[in-house]
């Protein structure tokens, strides 16, 4: 099993798995909340459905809102190539690593945002300018997180992070629990979930991301919504990760690895996904100005993890 | 050679410049004589660049002070700096060929226009303290020429006047630097400099006088105040060239001062620049975040990203004086990557900026809106440039953000406690530089380019001449180039500071020509080439993959707006609007920043009215304090004006009493 194999494996798989996690996470909320619920294979029908629609474009509209689906789900999908899922062997993975991670979900946002206000709607600019906020400190917790995740195991590469960790490299560390809580943090204000953004709210003055999108249509909507559940996958791959990192495949160990490696990923996928929709159901919406105090206490937490290091060298 | 011509060249043109007069195509030519000059010296620069390490020959010319010649002299950090300088100078003069008809008084601008240029590279290009002097002056005062070109605007007068109080401050500071450098003999050449052995007091003195001499003329907090409003003064290629390229000679000023003439600055400056940098950054970015004028944004956005580099510089000083060679190469790379980029991509959106003000008459964001579709190919350069300074990849800021972040990482193994506990503070301040800096372009872009137009201006906007659009094409080339890129860009900078930092240093040791990988393959690594490909492919597939699975048709039709579309462009949300969530959140303390709403009584017809108020802290405590306590000091000596001749005598004697005393104390010694 090579390294091209493998990541080819990885491109195709993220893409294919993410409505399904998508699927799964909503059939959980509504049987908590005493629905029966759609199947989980509900996210591939809807996409296909709009996919078959046409596009409503504004008068408004420049090219940017036609351009920005597309880059948007590029530029989550490339992110989505980096972070191993079934197998550590890939082409890419020396590419980017986690600060380059942050930057392309960036660029999607910078994209959205832009489309956001390109049609020039009060929505549109109302979201763009929330999301922006909620993401000047969500980046900087994840570069935090990212930091500490550094000193720990001496690289940036999340590949090379997992390899340490299934290594054996590091104990229990009170770092990685402080780094594991901010990116659980960072994982649910950037895919907005409750209680930051409610991805099942629409025409509410409380929506942020669905606020930026709501002039999309057809198969610009599918791209947009596509790129929310690779956003999700991807950020389950990376805590599942680094802080599960067991049953990876790993380089040498050949196909029979890569499938222990798929079961284990998918295994993870399933266990956050639920966890994901116990935390949403159980927990409220805050309010709009909240944001900056859970975020900004996530960044501390990634700070911490990071001087927790030394007190617990120098004690 | 070809350096002296362009140089010549230049005082010749600034002559050419007063002769042009009131005719258009002479000013014309005056510009694209300055773009050729400064081509000349880009590849006179990068011609030193692409040789092998070391210095060129000296050059001494028998003018200046009598006792003294004036030496030049080209070395690798100059070079890499004439390559920065006139990248920027090159776009900025081509530019100017058609926009110099645009402006009110051509007059007042094309003669010291060369004057600036010439200033700029005889900085990089001396090799004594005198002629270092004699050409920031120079440059300074070019400059301070081009701010007041628009004169008849009282605020212009009064920002050419803070200019030029700070311009003076910096240069004193630097003559005392050099004079303490020079020490009691009075070695004012660089190369006796770099020998002498300083004294711990002394040479904790020439780092402070750098720093605040050259931290003055390059924007660092609390020494940025002129800054904001003397670059947005200038006519709009004047401000990319004082933005863009004037801030990194000051960087160049406090490089060669800290890392060639002292050579042994202690760690701890090093730990002091990289937290100053860091509050430049926080501090910048948030001011610019609250700027409504185009402009004034972009110069506050200079302040931040000169705070990324000083950042870079402080922990070059750190890791040298750790002895952590590598380390140090790899921050101080980093520093001169972005410095590169800072000058193409704020050079570009400057002259954006003076592109839109061109086609609309308008630099107020809330005026502006929807140019994209009026003005597409500066809409689109500016998309680029905005995406770059936003540290976004594939393009060249995220290049050498990535490389800052990987140095810091680094940060903690250095021995020192306070460089253990700093860095992760600095990187906190750093990536939360990063993520506002995005905000702010976003709103920047957003509002002007995109959206409806805001008012009949903007919907008007108007073509601008060819020569305009195609260097702010070649400079959106050009980021995209130095992204895509990175390992050759790096190569060549390891070659200049390698003299700096004592050894040999390739980023991309490891793996090979696209990889960037500063410590090894193992340890994070980022390959922008490599990135470019892949994104581009899966682009295309997620193209082809719609349209295949999909249908490619689209509708034209009005905005939904969730069943509210209406056609009033007012109802958009504004560059203030926009700014309000990140200015309840960040500025709500710092900047004092509030929020009043008069509501009219009931019955009462007029308007609702938001207030917001916003306190610049710096302004208002640290210079408005200084400016208190001068005006006290002034109102006290002012009197002594008004003594009879008895006292002024008396006075005289007095003081000679006590010069005489402190001789006699001395001779005891």
């Amino acid at each position: 099993m090579n390294a091209v194999l493998g990541q080819l494996g990885q491109i195709f798989l993220v893409v294919a798995l993410a409505p399904l996690i998508t699927g799964w996470v909503r059939l959980v909320k509504s049987r908590l909340n005493g629905r029966i619920g759609a199947s989980p294979l509900q996210p591939y029908r809807d996409i296909y459905r709009l996919l078959q629609k046409e596009a409503i474009v504004a008068h408004s509209a420049s090219w940017v809102f036609r351009a920005a689906p597309y880059v948007t789900f590029a530029a989550v999908w490339l992110a989505a190539c980096i972070i191993p899922t079934y197998t550590t062997n890939m082409f890419l993975a020396p590419a980017a690593d986690l600060i380059a991670l942050v930057a392309l979900l960036g660029v999607a946002r910078f994209w959205t945002a832009l489309a956001g206000m390109d049609v020039g709607t009060a929505f549109g600019g109302l979201g763009a300018s929330r999301e922006m906020m909620i993401a000047s400190l969500a980046e900087p917790a994840m570069l935090m997180v990212s930091f500490s995740l550094s000193l720990i195991s001496g690289t940036t590469s999340p590949t090379q992070i997992i390899v340490f960790i299934l290594d054996g490299g590091v104990g229990i560390e009170v770092s990685m629990g402080l780094a594991l809580v901010a990116l659980i943090m960072v994982a649910v204000a950037e895919n907005g979930r409750i209680p930051i953004d409610n991805p099942a709210t629409h025409l509410e003055l409380t929506m942020v991301h669905e606020a930026m999108v709501l002039e999309y249509s057809g198969r610009h909507l599918a791209l947009m919504e596509g790129a929310g559940m690779v956003r999700l996958t991807l950020f389950m791959a990376l805590i599942g990760g680094i802080f599960a990192p067991w049953g990876i495949g790993v380089p040498g160990t050949g196909a029979a690895g890569a499938l222990v490696g798929l079961g284990a990923f998918l295994a993870k996928c399933f266990v956050l996904a639920t966890a994901l929709a116990f935390f949403e159901t159980a927990i409220a919406k805050m309010r709009v100005f909240r944001y900056a105090d859970f975020l900004g206490g996530a960044l501390l937490l990634g700070l911490l993890a990071t001087i927790f290091l030394y007190v617990s060298e120098a004690v | 050679m070809l350096i002296a011509a362009a140089l010549s060249a230049l005082l010749a043109l600034a002559v050419l410049g007063v002769l042009a007069g009131g005719e258009m195509w002479r000013h014309r030519v005056v510009y694209f004589c300055c773009a050729l000059a400064s081509l000349a010296l880009l590849i006179g620069g990068l011609k030193h660049l692409g040789q092998t390490p070391g210095t060129g020959p000296a050059i001494v010319l028998p003018i200046g002070l009598p006792w003294m010649a004036a030496h030049f002299r080209l070395d690798n950090l100059s070079a890499l700096f004439m390559v920065i300088v006139n990248l920027g100078t090159a776009a900025a003069s081509v530019y100017g060929i058609g926009y110099c008809s645009h402006l009110p008084e051509p007059r007042r601008v094309t003669p010291f226009f060369p004057l600036f240029l010439f200033g700029m590279n005889a900085v990089l290009i001396a090799d004594d303290a005198f002629m270092f002097l004699v050409s920031w002056e120079f440059m300074s005062l070019a400059s301070w020429l081009l701010v007041l070109a628009d004169h008849k605007n009282p605020e212009n007068r009064s920002a050419a006047m803070v200019y030029l109080m700070m311009a003076a401050f910096g240069t004193f500071c630097l003559l005392t630097c050099f004079g303490l450098l020079a020490g009691p003999e009075g070695a004012y050449s660089f190369p006796a400099m770099r020998g002498g052995v300083l004294e711990p007091m002394t040479g904790f003195l020439v780092v402070l006088l750098a720093v605040l001499g050259a931290g003055s003329k390059a924007g660092l907090v609390p020494l940025h105040a002129w800054l904001p409003l003397a670059h947005p003064a200038a006519p709009s290629h004047v401000s990319a060239l004082m933005s863009g390229v004037m801030t990194k000679v000051a960087l160049y000023g406090l490089i060669r001062i800290l890392f060639d003439l002292h050579g042994h600055v202690a760690w701890g400056w090093g730990a002091a620049l990289m937290v100053i940098g860091g509050i430049t950054a926080v501090m910048g970015v948030l001011y610019a975040i609250l700027q409504d004028d185009l402009k004034k944004l972009l110069a506050y956005s200079t302040v931040e990203n000169i705070g990324v580099v000083v950042i870079g510089l402080g922990l070059a000083l750190a890791f040298k004086d750790s002895g952590e060679k590598t380390l140090a190469a790899l921050a101080l790379v980093a520093g001169l990557y972005h410095m590169l980029n800072h000058a193409i991509f704020k050079t570009l959106l400057f002259l954006s900026a003076g592109a839109v003000i061109t086609a609309t008459g308008e630099r107020d964001l809330g005026k502006l809106g929807g140019l994209l579709k009026r003005m597409p190919w500066t809409g689109a350069a500016t998309l680029v440039g905005a995406a770059a300074i936003s540290a976004l990849p594939p393009l060249n800021g995220f290049v050498s953000e990535w490389l800052i972040f990987q140095s810091l990482f680094k940060g903690p193994g250095l021995p020192h406690w306070t460089m253990k506990f700093g860095v992760p503070v600095v990187g906190a301040m750093l990536a939360l530089a990063a993520a506002l800096a995005a905000t702010c372009f976003v709103r920047a872009y957003g509002i002007a380019f995109l959206g409806r137009p805001r008012s009949a201006a903007a919907a008007a906007a108007h073509r601008l001449p060819a020569s305009m659009r195609w260097t702010m094409a070649m400079l959106a080339v050009l980021c995209i180039v130095l992204g895509a890129i990175p390992v050759t860009v790096t190569d060549a900078l390891s070659g200049v500071v390698q003299p700096l930092t004592g050894v040999h240093f390739a980023v991309s040791a490891d793996l090979g020509w696209p990889w960037l990988s500063p410590v090894s393959s193992t340890r994070g690594s980022y390959s922008g080439t490599v990135l470019v490909m892949t994104g581009l492919s899966l682009f295309v597939i997620s193209i082809l993959l719609v349209h295949g699975f999909g249908t490619t048709k689209v509708r034209r039709a009005d905005a939904w707006d969730c069943g509210h579309a209406e056609d009033i462009p007012e109802t958009q949300y504004t560059g203030q609007s926009f700014a309000q969530p990140l200015r309840r959140v960040f500025c709500s303390s710092l900047f004092a920043a509030r929020e009043t709403v008069d509501m009219p009584e009931p019955g009462d017809q007029s308007p609702a009215r938001l207030t917001v108020r916003v306190i610049d802290p710096i302004w208002t405590y640290l210079y408005l304090g200084i400016l208190r306590v001068v005006d006290a000091i002034a109102d006290r000596v002012n009197r002594m004006q008004f003594l009879t001749v008895r006292r002024y005598l008396l006075m005289m004697f007095a003081t000679l009493v006590f010069m005489l005393l402190v001789v006699a104390a001395r001779q005891q010694k």
